[in-house]
């Protein structure tokens, strides 16, 4: 089982170095999604910016989820799924038959709304990224991209005893985190997160958030969430989307205090949802 | 609202509490009712069997003393010429001599001749050429060996012949019992274990007839139906689980594996002989024929149980593994199959297991044919333990009804190191998640 050839993503990143290439921005136009008969999203045009974070708030499904999971094409997990428009990141476009989706999905990492840690060790989570792709060459640098990552995910201190546990054994908030280290280990450029908190805790749920701000440094992130908090301590772009809809987007400070639009009024001071 | 309304209407609410716990209570007693009416066949069916098969382990014998006549064998000294000369004696005569000698009997009468002859087991002949042919230098001494006692003697020994009986319509008549309870004192007549039930082939002489051909190939054609069914097996769940799209033709396939575990076996006997014997021309009654009709007969049980196991792993495993870029080949082998393994091998268990007591399809591949010889290779002629166990059903004699028994204890002996296998190898995989 080997990976692609063209993707090779150690070429210019030093292994000791930062696990984290230059952030990119994604360009969606004219996005249609359908499940089979069923129209979900209707003409989407968005542009995410890199390091930057952009939250996609709306209603329970308005599409966000299935927006979400067009940009790492993991909608082709889904038979009846079909997606028309066009994407691209960093300029590449992600549907044309040039791209691997094994290879997207290494650059575009994802973290799902329910935390989904593998049933292996802990050290297993992290590190099966990296093994598969072919990140480390040595025992010692495998090692080396579990420590960072679970670092930064800010679960290290809390698990450097115990690698060998099954992941499944963490709490919620202790497996969601595992997740994003597991994403981060890929080395990705653009993380994908999908109400990343929603079955955490508030303490739990701050850890998550500070991640994502230092997360920013380095990657694109683009998350969904249904709190408008969080969307707006943690964002700097808003994508508002209504039954399928994009109606307005645009800088987090603007949307949550001058909306263009009556219905992200009506949203973000709790009267549609 | 007054406080005694209030309570009022908290007496009145009715939650049906009592009827809830006596339906819960009634189940359970059913349930364990249940349970306890299959627990009882199950240890009626197991004491049935062990009681009437256990005797079979043992074979009643005799230590003789037998002189290797050179007179009698090889009268004009022509064995080094001409070593077939060997092949025609009377050796049941030698075996006679020693034995009357033993009972210290005279010349014999001839009624007293065709007892004696009844204690000894008709293969002693061949036993003792076989000796002869591949040892010729014993001609001339005496060798102390053991030979079978005929299957009626060996009834008697068990004390399954009812002596209240009339001795004409008896088979072991007083004389011999008497013979009897002397070799046993002075310790020629014994008990031993039945070697030659594991060994021996089919025969038409009870004491001589074993499961050896029916053991190898049983076992020949579990090993046929494991390296075959299980690969092919799991392998199409998995492409029709994870990589097939999901149509009206990946639905007619699922719809027609569901209908194929519901044939009965026998018409796969049918396909085989149409298919492996007539129109590929493998030899009939072989292990490698059955084992094939056996494949066939078991992948639908091991598809379907490997698509259920398939089925139960959480589809978040499945986003998880992609989401960080792993191929669908990875993600089967990585993460699905291993936490599919316990399940699957529970059905290839299942498939195994009834694959091995199968006795319908056999029948009509020919391999319910008299097999002397135990086979050397699957393609050689072979028969299967529960087509053993049928054959020998239908005999008349009384020592074929313990073989009968002692047949079914060795299936269940083959069915149980399966089962206890399958749960080691599940133990193994759960560990590992
Ligand atoms: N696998 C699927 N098959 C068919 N329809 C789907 C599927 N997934 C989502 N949909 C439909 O697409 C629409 C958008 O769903 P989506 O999951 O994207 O919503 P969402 O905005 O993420 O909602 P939530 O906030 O509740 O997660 C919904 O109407 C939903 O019924
Ligand atoms: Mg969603």
């Amino acid at each position: 089982m080997q990976m692609n050839t063209k993707f090779k993503p150690l070429e210019n990143v030093p292994l000791n170095a930062d696990p984290s290439p230059r952030a990119i921005s994604i360009c969606a136009e004219k996005v249609n999604v359908f499940y089979g008969e069923k129209q979900a999203l209707f003409d989407i045009d968005l542009n995410v910016g890199a390091n930057e974070v952009t939250s996609l708030i709306g209603p329970s499904g308005c599409g966000k989820s299935t927006f979400l999971r067009c940009m790492n094409r993991m909608n082709d997990t889904i038979d009846t799924c079909r997606v028309s428009g066009k994407i691209t990141l960093d300029g590449e476009d992600i549907y044309s038959r040039d791209i691997d989706v094994v290879e997207l999905r290494a650059r575009v990492g994802m973290v799902f709304q329910k935390p989904n840690p593998f049933p292996k060790s802990i050290f297993e989570n992290v590190a099966y990224g990296p093994r598969i792709h072919g990140l480390a060459h040595t025992k010692t640098d495998l090692e080396r991209i579990v420590v960072t990552s679970l670092q930064k995910a800010g679960l290290f201190e809390e698990v450097k005893d115990r690698l060998q546990q099954p992941g499944t054994s963490l709490s919620g908030g202790q497996q969601q985190r595992l997740c994003i280290a597991r994403a981060i280990a890929v080395q990705p450029e653009v993380i994908l997160m999908d109400e990343p908190c929603s079955a955490l805790d508030p303490i739990a749920t701050a850890i998550v958030e500070e991640l994502i701000d230092e997360l920013r440094q380095n990657y694109t992130i683009v998350i969904v969430t249904h709190s408008m908090q969080q969307a707006a301590r943690v964002s700097q772009q808003t994508a508002f989307f209504h039954l399928g809809n994009l109606v307005e987007t645009g800088p987090t400070e603007k949307i949550f205090t001058t909306p263009d639009d009556p219905r992200t009024e009506s949203y973000i001071t709790g009267r549609i949802g | 609202m007054t406080d005694s309304s209030a309570s009022n209407s908290r007496q009145k609410r009715d939650f049906g509490l009592k009827r809830r716990y006596a339906a819960e209570r009634r189940f359970r007693l059913f349930g364990q009712a249940a349970i306890g009416v299959g627990l009882f066949f199950l240890a009626a069916l197991l004491f049935t069997v062990f009681s009437k098969g256990y005797t079979a382990f043992g074979q009643t014998s005799l230590n003789l003393d037998i002189t290797f006549d050179a007179q009698l064998i090889d009268k004009n000294n022509a064995r080094a010429t001409d070593p077939d000369v060997l092949l025609t004696p009377n050796y049941a005569v030698l075996a006679r001599d020693a034995l009357a000698m033993k009972l210290g009997l005279g010349k014999l009468s001839s009624k007293d001749r065709k007892l004696v002859d009844g204690i000894i087991s008709n293969g002693t002949k061949v036993q003792l050429r076989d000796m002869v042919m591949a040892n010729p230098a014993i001609i001339g001494t005496t060798q102390n060996i053991w030979i079978l006692a005929e299957a009626d003697i060996d009834s008697a020994n068990k004390g399954q012949i009812d002596l209240s009986v009339d001795e004409k319509r008896r088979k072991v008549s007083d004389r011999q019992l008497e013979w009897m309870a002397q070799l046993k004192a002075d310790g020629t007549l014994a008990q031993r274990f039945n070697f030659g039930l594991f060994r021996n082939g089919a025969s038409s002489r009870p004491e001589m007839a074993g499961l050896g051909a029916a053991m190898i190939g049983s076992l020949y054609m579990m090993l046929i139906v494991l390296v075959l069914a299980l690969p092919i097996g799991v392998a199409a769940s998995i492409y029709l689980e994870e990589f097939a799209p999901k149509n009206r033709f990946t639905d007619i396939i699922e719809v027609n594996i569901n209908n194929l575990a519901a044939v009965p076996s026998i018409v796969f006997g049918l396909l085989g002989l149409a298919l492996f014997i007539n129109f590929a021309g493998l030899p009939r009654s072989a292990s490698l024929v059955g084992g094939l009709v056996l494949t066939l007969m078991t992948l639908p049980t091991i598809i379907i149980a490997t698509r259920a196991a398939l089925k139960a792993v959480p589809p978040s495993i499945r986003s998880a593994a992609l989401g960080i870029g792993a191929s669908r080949m990875q993600m089967v082998f990585h993460h699905v199959l291993p936490l599919a393994a316990p399940g699957v091998l529970t059905g290839t268990i299942i498939g195994l297991a009834q694959a091995l007591g199968e006795t319908a399809p056999l029948l009509l591949i020919g391999m319910v044919a008299f097999i002397t010889d135990a086979p050397v290779t699957p393609l050689d002629p072979a028969t299967a333990l529960p087509v053993q166990i049928f054959m020998w059903a239908n005999e008349a004699e009384r020592a074929f009804v313990e073989r009968t028994s002692g047949a079914i204890i060795v299936l269940l002996m083959f069915l149980a190191v399966m089962n206890i296998t399958a749960i080691l190898l599940r133990k193994h995989f759960e560990r590992r998640w």
